[in-house]
Formats: C-alpha cells, structure tokens, sequence
C-alpha cells in the first residue's frame, strides 16, 4: 500500500459463467438429490441423468471460464495487486475446506472419546449401558457396536503405509517441480510434475484396491458402525480431494508444457500446488488418528 | 457461445475516458452477467426482500394456526413444515443475503476500491443463491412433504423420522453454504487486498470491520455446517451411525456440530448489524463515533468467544455438569464486549446534536430492543434457569428480539440510510416514518408477550396448545399480522424512492461522513478506478 503508483486492478467486463455455474449447481444439488432418494427407495428415477447433465454444464463452464481467466492472464491483464487477491483467496478456500475436514475428525473425536465411553458406561451412564446394551465392549476400533454389528478394524501397516509414502513422496515432487519452475529450469519443472501426478494417480489406485479390500474380506462397510462410518467418510472426502487436486494439476502441467507460468508469475500453479500439499497434510492427519491411534 | 466477453482492448481506453465507462449494460444479460458489485449488491437485497415476504407468509401461516387453540386452519405435520422453512429462509435467505448484499454496496465503496476483489466469483455466489432456495421451495411439495424438523435439523429428527424428500434439503443447504463460503473469501481479500492508499486498517468504516470479522466466522463455521448435513445424508440415506447410538454414534453429537456452526452463524447475523449502527448513529448525532478502537476490539472478542459457548443451546442433553457450568459462564462473558458496544453507541449520542430521521429511528430501536434480546440471552445462559426456559417461547421471543429488532432492524435501517446514495432520490420521510412506528408497536405486540407465555410453559414448534394460553396468542397473532402488514409500507417507500423523488446531495445526511458520501448520488456504476484520498 505504500507504492506510490497505483496499479490497475481489472475488473472484468460481463462474463456469462456465474449464472452457467448456477444453473450447473442446480443441475447437480437438485438431481443429486432425487438420485439419493431413487438409490434408497431403489426405483429408477430422472436424478440420476440430472446430475450427470449438472457435472456436464459444470465442466462446459470451467472450460470457459478458465479460458477466460488464461487468456487474461496470458495478455497480461493481472498485476501484482490481483495476483494477492487471488492467492488470498485460495489461502481462504483452502482454510475452509481445512474446516471441512475438522468437522468430520471432530466426530471422530466426539464418537471414539465421548460417546463410546458414556456407551460402556462411564460417567455418570452408568444405567445407560446396563439398560440398553449391557453386554457392549468400549474398545477402539468399533469393531463391534452396541447394536451388534460386527466388523474388523483397517490395520496401518500394509497399504495405508505405502499410501502415506506416496502422497508424502508426491509433495516433495511436487516442491522440486516448484523449484524447477522458479529457477526456469523447465525440464525438472515438467518431469517433476508428471511424477506427482502419476504418484496421485497411484495413491488413488491403491486407495481403490484398499476400499475392495476392505468390502470383501474384512467385511469393513460404510453402514459397519461409527468406526465403518468416519473411516469411509474421511478416507472417502480425503480421496474426492485428491481427484480433484490431480484433476487441477493435470492442468496445470498441459499449461507447462505449452510454456506457460515465469517465475514471477505462476499463480495457478502456485494455487495447485498448495491444494496438493493440504490434501497431503490432511492424510498425514488421517493416517495418524484414523489408522494408526 | 454468442456472448461477448471482456475484450483486453477496450480495456485500454478505460484510463482515458471515464464516462464513457460508465454506461450501464441494459436488458437481462446486465443483471445475469454482471461483475458489478453495485448490481450484484441490488440483486442480493432484492432477493432478500422477496426471501422476507415469503418467509414471512409462512409465519402468518404459523401465526394464524396459533390465533386460538385447536386445529383450525393446517396439519400439525403442515405447521413444521412452516416453522422449519420459515426459519430457513430468514436465516439464509433474508437475513445472511441482506448483509451481504449491503458488503457488496458498500465495502468498495468505503475503502476507495474499484470492484470487490474477485467479481465473476462474486455474481457466481449470488446467483447460485435463488437456486438453493427454489430447491429447497420445491421439496415442499414432494410426497411427505418437505423439511418438517426445525431449522435447526436436529437427528433423530432429520434422520429417522423425516420425509423422503431431505435429501433435496441436504443439497440445498451445501449451495447455501457454497454461496456464503464465496461471499466471505470475496469480502476478506477485498478488505485486506484492496483499500485505497491511506486506508489504514484503523481507518477503516466500522461496518467494514464487522464484515471482515463476519467474513472469518462465515469461513470457518459454514463448512462445518456441510460437514453436519452431510453426516444427515449418510445416517438417512445410506446407512450411518453417526447419530445413532446402536451403531456408536450419539444424537448428541448432532447438536454438537450443529452447533459449533450455528452458535457463530448468530453472531454472523449481527455483527454486521453492530456495524450498521455504527455508522447511522454518529451520522444522526453529528458526533464522531466513542470508542472506536475498542469497537474493533470488541467485535473480535466477540467472534472468538462465540467459538467457544455452542453448548448453551444444548444444557438439557446431560452433558456432565463441568460443561455447562463452562458453557455458561464463556457465554455470560459475551455480555462484556456487547456491552462496551452498547455504551459506546449511547456515549456517541451524549450531547450530540440529534435528529431523528427514518434511519436513525430505527438504529434506536435497534439498541434498546437488541438490549432486551440480549438480556434475555443472559438469563437463557443460567444454566439451572434454562431447564425452565429450554424449548418454550421464552426463547423463540429471544432469539426473536435479537433477530428481528435486531438483524432486521439494522438492515432496514441501512436500507433507509444509502437509498439516497443507491437511487438518487430521498425516501418519503413521512412515509418512513410511519413504517417505523407501525413496526415498532406491532414488533413488541408480537414478541414481548411471548415472554410471558414461554415463562409459563408454553412449548415451541407446537401447533396447539393448553387454552390458559389464548388470549396472549391472539393478542401475539394480531402482532404478527400488524407487523406484516406494516413491511408492505416498506415496498411502497422502495418503490416510489427508486422511481423519483427530491434529488439526493452527495453528502445526504448534514453529519455523514466517509468515502461513500464523496462520491455523486445516485452512486456512479464505476466507482474509484483511481483510489481516492484519504485525509
């Protein structure tokens, strides 16, 4: 705020994608949602094919409205005042979905250390466990609930060790292509990249095989109970962001390879990478309370 | 695609020539396709005005239920489906886009900035409001019906016993989310990234400050409000037990979440509103605001203490008595800093030389009857107390006062303070005031005997109810009616203010004073494409 000359900050024109997006999100809320009440009445319902035309309006608008925002950028349009709003803005995206994530390991926390506990009757439950389900054991993993459900608990060791390997490997991948990009040394830059993604692409598959795992021999389900529940629903958001970090970043790298990005300038980069090492840290948060602890 | 977009050239002139830049795109496609924060303001106040009408159908519809006892005019299943919706679409739609829209008026124009910092993401996070709330309108007529367990979704409720069509309630409170998320982010970068030269941090307009607060505390909790829902969606739907004790969940733990989000969403309806007041009363008293600095540090204590008191809508659960005994006293602390407020608002006026025009009418208003929401926020915070009060109208009449005489107070209140600035023209002052004082007696006719009925034990959410209870709910039910009738005066002052009226000074007000009355009013489309001067 000190410079004396005032940069212009470009306030686009007219853009048609908001209202494309809004009517994407309609497409996706409205028809997700009598998709979900099709599945669970198990009758063949329109939700299904609206959602799936929402996610097509939906990627119809990213298109063009990240054509835009390129071409803009690429002209040369966007100085350094809106490169901060943009980081900022990403900074603030990425503490929300932060908060996101809380939600889900706050249940955990509340299940395994409150309600688990109050089950087998500590506290003053002492007549809820008799009354209710005398016979219930509070012991984490969940593998059997109060209502009799049993399951097995995901040991750590194995696959999700191997799995936290990689996405830890990926982010250092992902740091070097970083460097690469801010030294102009565009060969590191791109083989780097391309390294992260197909360590992503691995986790993913590995992540895949771990849920098969899980459904037919470990008889480990979403509807097992709490431990079954906040295992899926993390390790399950945990994987949706991932996608979605590879999906950003294989962008990313086709904007490398046709030579985009300076090393002053690269904030769509920057914004993926920092995307990639917030889903990095959310599965070293996973890994520790939901597997190991 | 037809449509053009922003040529990089024609940018160019813009530095040049300054009118040409203000012409105003005509047709629908300016309102669908704009980046303007001034249209994407209008259009959130619009949709929170037609948000309020229907919103407030539904609470006549509940308050015409409740005329006498007995079953008279809707099903009991029908009448939950008026409070839950009502409440959803105060909360969500009138109030929280009300706010926003006035961020978007305002917070450029206040900081000298051109735009709010990113402006497509801007009208992306109106326009995907309307649609969050035609979903959420539609479940009302699917088979079952629609949301019937409160606004505030408590499971069992929403998960066992709801109607197949919450799944459509789910989604539509994730776009919600979405769209508040975006709102913040946009408010927070613009503050932060975008004041003119000069405009230092404790320069800033006081609204401004409480919308960088309201903004962090949306950031944070809004999320956790997806993270709930989608916790009902996988209990209801594909089955979870995150809220079923059989399966090692607790329905406790609902509330928890729940209100982990829902204590700061309050804050997040009335914080902005601390800021509205700010502004009007020195305005009206012609006195610089008391206190500023500890304003600022008061609405931040404020934000963090909300963190950190969710448990006091929840002392009735058997939570062991170490909580509510810390519940309790973090929620009394709150007091503290909303007092600081209220002493400063009053110390402002001490020995000012005041007028009373519509706005700050209503601004006084808002202090004393937000005093009384607050207070009986105090005595709800006694824990022992609050056995007694829990789940009667004696809350509904709090949350009400704060609510109503508070967010929606503040929001007419600045409705009447920028019109000029906004349209150009002056309200009818005759008229104003005859909105105000209509509101005023029928709001208390309608809330304050509420008090009475709920200390003596009338429960809420219930449409019938114990007959020693008629007379106060058809004197409350009159109320309601009056007060509704009373907004339609409002309509009329709106309407006949955008179409004419006497020409508006730049200044407006004698004793205004901020970078939003320097510029022409009405408003010019572009505002500061070069930052203005801070004294």
């Amino acid at each position: 705020m000190t410079t004396k000359t005032y940069e212009k900050y470009y306030v686009p024109a007219q853009s048609p994608w908001p209202i494309v997006g809004a009517i994407a999100l309609f497409f996706i809320a409205f028809g997700a949602g009598h998709f979900v009440i099709d599945i669970s009445k198990q009758q063949s319902g329109f939700g299904g094919y609206l959602l799936l035309a929402g996610f097509a309006i939906l990627v119809f608008m990213l298109v063009g409205w990240f054509r835009n925002v390129i071409d803009e950028s690429m002209s040369g349009l966007y100085s350094n005042q809106m490169d901060r709003s943009f980081r900022q803005g990403m900074s603030w995206f990425i503490v929300s979905e932060v908060m996101f994530f809380m939600a889900f390991f706050g249940a955990l926390f509340y299940g395994r250390m409150i309600a688990m506990q109050w089950l087998g009757g500590s506290s003053n439950n002492a007549m809820t466990f008799e009354l209710l389900w005398p016979n219930f054991e509070p012991v984490w993993p969940l593998v059997k609930t109060p209502g009799g459900i049993e399951t097995q608990a995901m040991p750590w060791t194995g696959l999700p060790l191997i799995n936290t390997a990689i996405l830890v490997i990926s982010s250092i991948t992902l740091h070097f292509a970083h460097t690469g990009l801010e030294q102009q040394k565009r060969g590191q830059l791109k083989l780097m990249l391309l390294l992260t993604l197909l360590l992503g692409a691995t986790f993913l598959g590995l992540q895949v095989y771990e849920y098969i795992h899980a459904y037919r021999d470990l008889g480990l389900r979403l509807d097992s109970g709490f431990y079954g529940n906040t295992f899926f629903l993390l390790t399950g958001f945990h994987g949706l962001h991932v996608t979605l970090g590879a999906i950003i970043l294989l962008f990313v790298f086709f904007r490398v390879l046709k030579g985009h990005f300076t090393p002053e300038k690269h904030f769509a980069f920057q914004a993926a990478a920092w995307y990639w090492h917030f889903v990095d840290v959310v599965w070293i948060c996973l890994f520790v309370i939901v597997y190991i602890l | 695609m037809s449509v053009v977009i922003t040529e990089p050239n024609d940018h160019e002139q813009h530095d040049h020539d300054h009118d040409h830049h203000d012409h105003k795109p005509s047709g629908i496609t300016r309102w669908l396709y704009t980046t303007n924060h001034k249209d994407i303001g209008t259009m959130y106040l619009v949709f929170a005005l037609v948000m309020f009408f229907i919103g407030g159908t539904m609470a006549m519809v509940i308050r015409l239920e409740l005329f006498q006892p007995g079953m008279q005019f809707v099903e009991p299943h029908f009448f939950n489906q008026m409070t839950t919706v009502h409440g959803l679409i105060m909360v969500f739609g009138a109030v929280m886009p009300a706010f926003t829209g006035l961020a978007n008026w305002m917070i450029p124009m206040m900081i000298g900035a051109p735009d709010m910092a990113l402006p497509r993401m801007n009208n992306w996070s109106f326009w995907i409001l309307p649609f969050a709330f035609l979903i959420l309108l539609l479940s009302l007529f699917m088979p079952g019906g629609g949301p019937s367990f409160g606004w505030t979704f408590y499971a069992p409720l929403s998960t066992t016993y709801s109607s197949d069509s919450t799944a459509l309630f789910v989604f539509s409170v994730h776009i919600m989310g979405i769209s508040s998320i975006m709102g913040a982010i946009n408010v927070i970068v613009t503050i932060w990234n975008m004041r003119a030269p000069g405009m230092t941090w404790m320069k800033m307009p006081l609204f401004v400050w409480t919308w960088f607060i309201t903004a962090f505390l949306l950031i944070m909790v809004m999320p956790v409000l997806a993270g709930v829902v989608t916790m009902v969606l996988t209990d209801k739907y594909f089955g979870t037990s995150f809220f079923d004790a059989a399966g090692g969940g607790d329905p406790v733990l609902f509330q928890h979440i729940f209100w982990f989000f829902g204590h700061p969403e309050v804050y997040i309806m009335i914080l902005p509103a601390f800021g509205i007041v700010s502004a009007i009363i020195p305005t009206f008293a012609r006195k610089k605001l008391f206190g500023y600095a500890s304003m600022v540090y008061a609405t931040a204590s404020i934000a963090i203490l909300s963190f950190l008191v969710w448990a006091h809508h929840m002392f009735t659960t058997g939570m062991p008595v170490f909580a509510t005994l810390f519940f309790m006293y973090a929620t009394m602390l709150i007091a503290v800093p909303t007092g600081v407020k209220v002493f400063n608002w009053v110390a402002t006026m001490w020995r000012g030389a005041m007028t009373f025009e519509v706005p700050m009418m209503f601004a006084l208003a808002f202090i004393v009857l937000f005093t009384i929401g607050g207070f009986s926020g105090l005595m709800l915070a006694i824990t022992p107390a609050d056995f007694q009060y829990h789940d009667t109208y004696f809350v509904v009449a709090h949350f009400h006062y704060v609510l109503v005489t508070g967010a929606i107070f503040s929001i007419v209140a600045a409705v009447y303070y920028w019109l000029p600035k906004w349209t150009g023209n002056m309200y009818d002052e005759t008229l104003g005031q005859w909105h105000f004082w209509c509101s005023l007696i029928s709001v208390n006719m309608l809330f304050f005997p509420m008090h009475f009925v709920g200390l003596a034990g009338m429960p809420r959410r219930i449409p019938d109810y114990a007959l020693q209870f008629a007379d106060f709910n058809a004197f409350i039910s009159i109320g309601g009616f009056l007060f509704g009738l009373s907004q339609l005066i409002f309509v009329w002052v709106l309407i006949k203010c955008a179409r004419g009226g006497v020409k508006a000074t730049d200044q407006v007000w004698e004793g205004a004073e901020g970078l939003e009355w320097e510029v022409p009013s009405p408003a010019p489309y572009h505002t500061f494409e070069t930052p203005p001067v801070i004294k």
